[in-house]
């Protein structure tokens, strides 16, 4: 199992590098992934996109799509990708402490 | 008299019409298939008909060819779903009851769904090819282009058939060599994806034909619109890529009707349990093929290989049993590499696409992730399986569950990739 030390703590990552352990879930530590992923400074507009996705996932056990997440989170897909550049849905997944959205093949 | 509704016949609907007739007693059963269309498409040879290797004549046959005798024919589009009464209002005005529905209705192509895609250049210098219709406007156009930028853009996952877009790219480096103007094309394929393909150890073998045969690869880029004036895609997040060609896969989409019956999420497919194929949400329900949200792929084989879980499975419901068959995600394609060889890959929900044989392990004939002359000749023989057997609901000898047998894992990568079969 992959770690990586975050505000002080080791952090286990699943094998996509996001949080193994949603517990270990804070907003500091969102924070933390977003620089990562070159996010940078969460505002609102990323808080209302990280907050519908840990909902979904605590209701349906899945990530949403970024077509979901356009249809209704109230955040449009244009507005998506400049809050989260390159692939919205994978990276607001990581910095919500949600796996990597199902793949499809 | 009990009822039993398939809605589409197409290739899923086709063999769970064949195999319920043949089981179910005609006194007891009334089994009704509906579909919109009089012929029958033989999809997967939609891919040749741009490069003139098959025309409209190799893949259509009149539907009513695949329908067993005993079966209730209606040929319409269907209005609506009224799940918790039971019953489909078809456009035609029938309205059908039913005490089981299967849904099989597929999905389509959405070119509609990006801004900027149906507009002055489409069928012009902008073609699909998932429909025969763009595929034989797309083959006219070739015949007397004279080259310049090649563009293939996958919209947006999932698509049917996602090994689809890079058969297309290689069948068209083998095209452009043999009417001796590959120097004049530049191919280029544009994906959402992070690499050629869905999956670790194909995406490395695919991506390397793909530089042997200077095929260009742009990866994660989403479309946003297509700029018709200029002659570019635009990415959301304003990456641009010009073309002199653009052939699109638009989104795919489950039909209008889930939608307007409150069915399906957000791309209208419809909530299914991925092993026993029953809706999620009614029990008298059950979904086959591309109209699933199933994570598996949108494929004629994988419709093939539900069909016989599907069958045990809607026979055990009829006799108040539980669902004990259970779908493990295979698919099986064959894909076309050029020059007249090809690849095969077989996988599930839970084992990626490795090499090997295949059926027999250590003999085959077909080779697994690798190219070989038997693979192509196994992909263009499968068309007569296809029509002769497979949608008839014949038996193939092939089991529905994946097997291990024969395949193995390259070394670099175990550990990894694979998870465990629950």
């Amino acid at each position: 199992m992959e770690t990586t030390v975050l505000l002080n703590k080791t952090i286990e990552l699943d094998k996509d590098g996001h949080l193994a352990n949603r517990e270990d879930w804070s907003e500091e530590l969102a924070q933390e992934l977003a620089y990562q992923v070159e996010v940078g400074e969460l505002n609102d507009k990323h808080w209302t996109v990280i907050n519908f996705m840990r909902n979904e996932f605590e209701e349906k056990g899945d990530a949403p799509s970024i077509r979901k997440l356009n249809k209704q989170s109230g955040v449009s897909t244009k507005e998506l990708y400049q809050l989260f550049p390159k692939g919205p849905a994978k990276k607001a997944a990581k910095i919500a402490g949600l796996p990597k959205p199902k793949g499809c093949i | 008299m009990k009822k039993i509704v398939i809605l589409g016949g197409g290739t899923a609907g086709t063999i769970m019409v064949n195999k319920l007739c043949k089981a179910l007693s005609p006194a007891d059963w009334k089994v009704t298939i509906v579909d919109k269309e009089e012929t029958h498409h033989y999809q997967p040879g939609y891919l040749f008909i741009p490069f003139g290797i098959y025309g409209e004549d190799d893949v259509v046959k009149p539907k009513k060819n695949f329908f067993p005798k005993e079966a209730d024919i209606i040929i319409s589009e269907i209005d609506l779903i009224d799940a918790p009464n039971n019953c489909v209002y078809l456009k035609n005005g029938n309205v059908l009851g039913y005490d089981y529905l299967i849904i099989a209705t597929g999905s389509e192509i959405r070119p509609d769904e990006i801004e900027g895609m149906v507009d002055k250049l489409w069928n012009k210098s902008i073609f699909d090819f998932y429909t025969l219709n763009g595929a034989l406007a797309l083959a006219e156009f070739l015949k007397t282009w004279e080259g310049g930028k090649l563009v293939l853009n996958i919209a947006e996952m999932p698509i049917k058939c996602p090994v689809a877009p890079l058969e297309f790219v290689f069948l068209a480096d083998d095209y452009f060599k043999k009417k001796g103007m590959r120097d004049k094309v530049d191919i280029i394929l544009v994906t959402p994806l992070d690499a050629a393909f869905t999956k670790p150890i194909a995406a490395s073998e695919l991506g390397g034909f793909m530089r042997e045969k200077g095929i260009k690869l742009v990866t994660e880029f989403s479309i946003g619109s297509v700029d018709n004036d200029a002659k570019k895609i635009i990415s959301w997040d304003d990456r641009e890529v010009d073309f002199d060609l653009l052939v699109t896969i638009p989104t795919n989409m489950g039909i209008e009707a889930i939608e307007r019956s409150e069915l399906g999420d957000e791309l209208n497919f419809i909530p299914t349990d991925k092993e026993t194929l029953q809706s999620k949400e009614w029990e008298n329900i059950f979904v086959i093929g591309d109209a699933t949200d199933l994570p598996s792929s949108k494929a004629g084989s994988v419709a093939h290989f539900e069909s016989d879980i599907l069958f045990e499975n809607i026979m055990s419901a009829i006799n108040g049993e539980p669902l004990k068959a259970k779908f493990d995600g295979h698919a099986n394609c064959f894909i076309e590499s050029g020059n007249g060889k090809g690849l095969l890959i077989d996988f599930n929900y839970y084992t990626e696409p490795l090499p090997g044989k295949f059926p027999i392990p250590g003999i085959g004939p077909f080779s697994l992730l690798k190219e070989s002359r038997m693979n192509h000749l196994g992909k263009l023989g499968f068309r007569w399986l296809y029509w002769n057997v497979l949608i008839k609901g014949r038996e193939l000898p092939l089991e529905p569950q994946m097997s291990m047998a024969g395949k193995y894992v390259p070394k670099t990568i175990e550990n990894e990739t694979i998870e465990e079969n629950p």
